[in-house]
């Protein structure tokens, strides 16, 4: 077992470097950093000297990856390169363009995040399994029927109308919970009720009919004819034998982002005002931070792999058949 | 008086090319009875064709949309004095009365009567002037206002059957030579589009049949120009991402060994990325692009049109991960199979291989997945232009509408009909969409039981 996580580890390290490449082509090599000072200050009227300025505040004014005018070491190491991509590796990201510390302010905005995702996600899993459960019970009726179209409507919505919507109705016509907000603790509870409810809403289309699918798939087994047989009744089979061997094909969809529940979610926190990593990235995007957006690539890819991995380590405990070797 | 002159955007030609695509795929299958069975499963269900038909009368309003000319200017002295810059659309000509009736700001629709209060003329103090548009066939008569909408909404429920009458005749036609298709439900969907569409005409003439936005533009012709957007995002991004995924997921799968290794490398590092933030980092560098080479772009539609580009390129880039991966798994099965073998055994190459006895049988996937991303596309584009990295903020799209009208929901009373159109426009857009692509996959997915 130890092992084979280590060799899977080893093996998620080709994939972290290509996310590395492929960051710093888009960020040091699409663009030169002459062309994202420029940007930055204002396309017309810059001076070179603004310019350079600019780029040696930041530590851009290195060449890309090799620099011939240092000695020994530094040939490869005092590079933009290295500086800016390698070092990530050791989680040292350097500043933001308001001279904070990437890391330190990542490591103080995962809290709200997690505060929003965690509710929302096993809440959202509960919703959704109960209610496919409900629909695969009543399958092939009118029941069924109006629970499907249901979904493809849901689904139809925009995610931004339920956000949109719900602020207005429950925050501005029923003056229940605060319209935004955050507070840390179980302060928080008012400001966090409304976009864990509107997240779990507007996922029950896509999820529900997913997973319908994977149990009306299951339904159809031979072992399911074999449990009625021996007089069980529906309900037994559905939570006892359908819902544990549909475990597999669900936990492949689900275990993989858990460990990017971290990230929060982008447009929710922007909109409810909580100031997670959702938010540190869209504000990012907003003022083209460019170290932030590229630490943020870096950190959901790394956990990204980390769900991989979790994946195939629930297969064991869920399916006695799989055997990591 | 001179011509117009023609402007073909980047956009507008894939557009074409994609439906002129579509078209020889049509007759292409037409020569295939196994793909006219499929079809024809897809003609037969009521719901199909009904969501098939409310896609095409938003295709139509798409296509007239990229058709695109700059007008003449006026001559002077008898001699031609060279082209507008603004580029016009088709869809523009027809609707130029409501969109050169602008207001000065909001208006709610149907209003006689601007949405804020002004200070008025001659010291009448502050009140709601009248609109410069909306209802100014009345004059002064603004009692009889309500009395004038539903008279014009009765003639315009007129017009509609009126013109429905002659397709739905055609329609009954239809029925009697292929009388195994859901024709009836074709009728009905253009009963109901007719019924919208006749009182929304009439209506527009004397009002703002959905209001004005922040800059007195009418909202119903935005809704319109939005159409073009969602689809070429919904169509183009397939399109690039398809030849590609194609070739590397059946490479991939029917050769194994290294190339396997390295395309699947490849996707999974792609993949490993989250889509959002790939996306906003693509677009942050594809701005600074755009914005360091201003001399590329002859006119601002050209500019915007390239940004239109570049972001289904970038969605094309995050998006043919999964379908490679699916396409890699079919050729994993499909090539151990006995016809692939024979003809492995009779010494065809490889490469004929893939493309005579793969290709064909993989295309159903293909087939699902287009139609599958389509509305997925579509909602993504809505939630891009509100992060500020979706299209260009000129471009009317359904995104750039609910970000603009989004700030005013805070405004008491509400604006609330630029955001009601542009939503329920993309309901029906993305509902018909999703609904049609399941019956496609019913019928084209040879796991589902016939």
């Amino acid at each position: 077992m130890l092992a084979y996580i280590l060799r899977r580890l080893l093996y998620a390290l080709p994939i972290l470097i290509g996310v590395n490449l492929i960051t710093f082509a888009l960020f040091f090599v699409v663009n030169s950093p002459d062309d994202m000072a420029r940007m930055q200050l204002g396309v017309k009227r810059v001076t070179p000297e603004a310019i350079q300025k600019w780029k040696a505040e930041r530590g851009y004014d290195k060449p890309l990856v090799w620099n011939s005018a240092a000695a020994g070491a530094a040939q490869a190491t005092d590079t933009i390169f290295f500086q800016k991509s390698l070092r990530m590796f050791s989680f040292d990201f350097g500043r933001a363009e308001d001279g904070r510390d990437i890391a330190r302010e990542i490591k103080s905005r995962m809290a709200p995040s997690l505060a929003v995702a965690v509710p929302t996600f096993i809440l959202g899993l509960f919703v959704t399994i109960s209610f496919a459960l409900l629909l695969v019970f009543f399958r092939a009726t009118y029941l069924d029927f109006a629970g499907v179209v249901f979904c493809v409507a849901m689904m139809s919505i925009s995610g931004l109308f339920y956000i949109i919507g719900g602020q207005w109705l429950v925050s501005k016509v029923w003056h229940l919970v605060p319209i935004s907000g955050y507070a840390p603790g179980l302060d928080g509870a008012k400001f966090l009720i409304l976009p864990v409810i509107i997240s779990v809403i507007a996922g029950i289309g896509a999820s529900t009919r997913m997973y319908r699918t994977i149990f009306l798939e299951e339904v159809g087994r031979e072992y399911v004819r074999t449990a009625r047989a021996l007089g069980l009744s529906e309900l037994a089979v559905l939570f006892r034998h359908v819902l544990r061997n549909a475990l597999i094909p669900i936990l492949t969809g689900v275990v993989v982002v858990i460990p990017t529940l971290f990230m929060g979610s982008l447009v929710i926190e922007s909109f409810f005002g909580i100031p997670g990593l959702g938010s540190y990235t869209i504000d990012a995007i907003r003022a083209q931070d460019f170290a932030v957006v590229r630490a943020m690539v870096f950190i959901g890819s790394l956990l990204y792999i980390v769900g991989l991995l979790l994946t195939d380590l629930s297969y064991t405990w869920v399916d006695p058949r799989v055997r990591l070797e | 008086m001179t011509e117009l002159q023609i402007v073909l955007l980047w956009s507008d030609g894939l557009f074409f090319l994609l439906i002129g695509v579509a078209l020889a795929g049509g007759l292409w299958a037409r020569r295939h009875e196994h793909l006219c069975a499929s079809w024809r499963r897809v003609g037969q269900s009521p719901i199909g064709m009904a969501a098939a038909t409310v896609l095409l009368v938003f295709l139509l309003v798409g296509l007239l949309d990229s058709l695109h000319y700059r007008a003449p200017l006026p001559a002077q002295d008898g001699k031609p004095t060279g082209h507008a810059v603004e580029v016009t659309s088709a869809l523009d000509a027809l609707l130029s009365g409501i969109r050169s009736r602008t207001e000065k700001t909001y208006s709610a629709p149907l209003a006689t009567h601007l949405f804020a209060k002004e200070s008025l003329e001659n010291d009448q103090g502050r009140d709601f002037p009248r609109l410069r548009h909306g209802g100014s066939h009345l004059a002064d008569q603004l009692d009889g206002h309500e009395a004038d909408i539903v008279l014009t909404t009765l003639q315009g429920l007129g017009l509609g059957l009126v013109i429905w009458l002659p397709a739905a005749g055609l329609l009954l036609l239809a029925r009697r030579r292929s009388p195994q298709l859901a024709w009836n439900a074709v009728s009905v969907t253009l009963l109901a589009v007719a019924l919208l569409a006749g009182p929304a005409l009439l209506l527009s003439q004397g009002y703002h049949v959905l209001g004005t936005d922040k800059v007195g533009q009418d909202v119903l012709y935005l809704t319109l120009k939005s159409i073009r957007t969602g689809l070429l995002i919904g169509t183009l991004t397939t399109l690039i991402m398809l030849p590609a995924a194609v070739v590397l997921g059946i490479v991939a799968g029917y050769l194994g060994g290294w190339v396997d290794d390295l395309i699947q490398y490849l996707y999974t590092t792609l993949n490993s990325i989250p889509g959002v933030l790939l996306i906003a980092a693509s677009v942050l560098m594809m701005q600074v692009v755009i914005d360091t080479h201003p001399q590329w772009f002859a006119t601002a539609a050209e500019r915007a049109d390239a940004r239109l580009l570049a972001l289904c390129a970038i969605l094309g880039i995050t998006s043919w991960t999964s379908l490679c991966r699916l396409l890699r798994g079919e050729t994993l099965k499909l090539r151990e199979l006995d016809y692939v073998q024979a003809a492995r055994a009779f010494g065809v190459s490889q490469w004929r291989i893939m493309a005579r006895h793969i290709l064909p049988n993989v295309m159903h996937i293909v087939m699902i997945t287009i139609v599958m991303e389509f509305s997925s596309l579509v909602l993504a584009e809505a939630v891009l232009s509100y992060l500020d990295i979706g299209v260009d903020p000129n471009t009317v799209s359904f995104g750039t509408m609910i970000n603009n009208a989004r700030l005013e929901l805070a405004r008491d009373p509400m604006v609330w009909w630029s955001l009601a159109a542009a939503f329920s426009f993309m309901l029906v857009l993305v509902l018909a969409a999703n609904l049609f692509a399941d019956v496609v996959r019913d019928a084209f997915d040879p796991r589902v039981a016939k």
